[in-house]
């Protein structure tokens, strides 16, 4: 599949319909999400034919996006309920296959090595601090061959420090850096449209 | 929910020791035919538990899995089927995950388990 025909058919996904400030609800627009799972299975075959894990999955629009790429088996795991509707109706309108889980990740314990991939838009942490390096904690010790993630720019540093010194990842390396386009979607943003810079980040767990 | 996740879901509710495999409660099990691959099966044959997949199939009505498996049926194309069959076609639509230490029932509607510990779980 073409990336402008990935694209494509993400951006006919229905997004959050009443986001939840709390839980950071942006959903991960069709531009990042084909970018991101395009280069995941092109320059390092991590999704074709993979077990692939969508964190904090929302509306479905990275499993989803995973799935159209040929992934075996995708399973996205939110803990809203609403959010993990409409990625069904998503995942079905798509014609793709996408298993989903109603957990709270910090309670996520997968078995064994099943997951070969992770990939996730984790909240950024801006409403509750620390919750990214959670989510990132989690998908290292879930994933056996690699994490891709989005972190805001500013955190580089900070990621990376963690990734290889706290969650025993081997290679911390950004991919690329995007921007991520924050719609108008809480009373409390002032401006009509944020663009904030977001680095691409893959990671390799330890023993992969 | 495929048998595939129930094979890398467990019991997390607090001073649980032993959550896996979780037991499972049909009230509507759904197919959904799609392509075998039989590299892929061959890879998660030797990552998933095995007793817990028979083990589930048969709950979920489906009994054509042998009670010991080992490498050397990856050869054959009938065993690869009903592998396959098991591991990704079967889908618990309804019903409930159990918590095999406390009885814990974690419902399944629509497909998707609800996994989300109470207050006194965490």
């Amino acid at each position: 599949m073409k990336l402008k025909q990935l694209e494509g058919l993400l951006g006919n996904l229905q997004q959050f319909s009443n986001p939840k400030v709390e839980l950071e609800q942006y959903p991960t627009g069709p531009h990042i999400a084909s970018r991101m799972l395009y280069t995941a299975e092109n320059s390092f075959g991590d999704v074709g034919d993979r077990v692939v894990a969508d964190f904090g999955c929302g509306c479905g629009t990275l499993g989803i996006a995973a799935a159209l790429l040929g992934a075996e088996h995708v399973v996205g795991v939110d803990v809203d309920s609403q959010s993990l509707e409409i990625a069904s109706a998503n995942a079905e309108e798509l014609e793709v296959e996408l298993n989903l889980v109603q957990c709270d990740l910090g309670n996520l314990d997968f078995r064994g090595q099943i997951v070969d991939t992770v990939i996730m838009n984790p909240p950024f942490g801006t409403r509750k601090k620390g919750v990214d390096m959670e989510f990132l904690r989690v998908a290292l010790a879930v994933a056996s061959q690699a994490v891709y993630s989005l972190h805001k720019t500013s955190t580089r540093e900070h990621v990376k420090r963690a990734a290889l010194r706290d969650f025993n990842a081997s290679s911390a390396e950004v991919l690329c850096e995007l921007r991520y386009d924050v719609p108008h979607l809480y009373k409390f943003h002032k401006k009509k449209e944020v663009d904030i810079a977001v680095d691409l980040w893959r990671f390799v767990p330890r023993g992969a | 929910m495929r048998l595939l996740t129930h094979n890398m879901l467990s019991s997390n509710i607090k001073g649980v020791i032993n959550g896996f495999p979780l037991g499972i409660v049909v009230e509507k099990v759904i197919e959904k035919p799609v392509e075998m691959n039989p590299d892929f099966l061959k890879n998660m044959f030797a990552k998933i538990e095995w007793k817990a997949l028979v083990d589930a199939s048969r709950s979920m009505g489906y009994t054509e899995l042998p009670e010991q498996a080992d490498s050397s049926m990856l050869d054959s194309v009938d065993f690869l089927q009903r592998f396959h069959h098991a591991l990704l076609e079967l889908h618990l639509e309804e019903g409930a995950l159990v918590c095999p230490e406390t009885g814990r029932k974690f419902p399944v509607n629509k497909g998707i388990p609800n996994m989300l510990l109470h207050e006194d779980e965490v």
